[in-house]
């Protein structure tokens, strides 16, 4: 079982998500942008950063970026893809995500932590959150502002597309519409957080809840795989 | 082959929370400007394209907007024809 974090160029969480999904128990691989096959990986991870240098818009050129075809197909077939931050930006940018993400409505780049609720416990990406859990995790990001137009949006609370959001004393940190911090597109196979669950992967950090999340994608994967009679091979 | 130029102007969608213009409204008192109002920020794009006709060179300009410069679901666009010369590669300050 092996898990692909996509680099772009300006991406600079693929090595913490490298060694979250490892604490998983998975084996990770870093998978350079220019690459069109994903080298065996059996799930996704497009990472934190700046993409591209987020020039234009976030996520408008790493869209385009030569492995994003594999990326799209992955998903096309049923496989898993999560978008930490910019890599939400980019999935959102290429349409595998409802939404987009604005400039923050303070303008400020906003930096700390959050308390999300999970929405749904009965996806591949939450599946081993216990029940009732609220997750304290990091954001940073200037354009987390979760937008979409009212029909889009009530299309997506109607669905359950909604997989966390901001709650707890903190609040809305970015004027995200319905304290959206976490979405699932309607096959259930790609999602897209603000929050960075590989920033709260050990104690140490101050807060371990992240892996709630990465565990759920590394269980799955590793439970498809032997459901279909594949050797799981950890790391 | 010709060589048209265009600027591609975006904007937010009309409606649309636009938070660097509020910025800039909110900064106006100071500068003795209180009766300016209703800013907004965007970004415009330039550049030239070498095709055979203003129509072809429109229509590639559309399609890079529609899928690129701009996103459709948060920002409109209006593309303006600045030039046109024969042969590719005319210099920017040619045409001013």
């Amino acid at each position: 079982m092996k898990v692909g974090v996509v680099v772009f160029p300006g991406s600079n969480c693929d090595r913490d998500a490298l060694h979250a999904v490892r604490l998983a128990g998975a084996a990770g691989e870093l998978l350079w942008h220019e690459r069109t096959d994903l080298h065996g990986a059996d799930a996704l991870i497009l990472p934190g950063g700046f993409a591209h240098g987020d020039y234009l818009r976030t996520g408008a050129i790493a869209r385009f970026s030569p492995i994003m075809g594999a990326v799209r197909e992955h998903a096309a077939h049923g496989g898993l893809v999560l978008g930490i931050c910019n890599g939400f930006q980019v999935l959102t940018e290429a349409g595998m995500l409802p939404g987009a993400l604005l400039r923050n409505r303070s303008l400020r780049f906003e930096h700390g932590w959050v308390t999300v609720s999970v929405e749904r416990r009965d996806t591949p990406f939450t599946a081993a959150v216990p029940a009732g859990t609220r997750l304290r995790l990091p954001i940073a990001h200037g354009e987390g502002c979760f937008y979409a137009p009212a029909d889009q949006l009530a299309a997506l609370e109607a669905r359950g597309g909604v997989l966390l959001r901001y709650t707890g004393p903190e609040g809305n940190p970015n004027g995200s519409l319905n304290d959206i911090c976490g979405v699932i597109d309607d096959r259930g196979r790609v999602a897209g957080l603000m929050p960075h669950p590989e920033r709260a992967a050990e104690s140490l950090l101050g807060s371990d809840d992240g892996m709630f999340l990465l565990r759920s994608l590394v269980a799955n994967v590793a439970e498809a795989m032997s459901r279909a009679g594949q050797d799981v091979a950890v790391a | 082959m010709a060589d048209f130029r265009f600027n591609v102007s975006v904007m937010p969608r009309a409606g649309m929370l636009d938070p660097q213009g509020r910025a800039v409204e909110n900064a106006l008192p100071q500068l003795g400007a209180a009766s300016v109002h209703d800013v907004r920020v965007g970004r415009r794009i330039e550049l030239s394209v070498a095709e055979a006709s203003e129509e072809a060179a429109r229509a590639l300009v559309e399609r890079l907007a529609h899928d690129f410069l701009a996103n459709p679901l948060i920002e409109e666009w209006q593309i303006e024809l600045v030039w046109r010369g024969e042969g590719a590669g005319r210099p920017l300050e040619a045409a001013r």
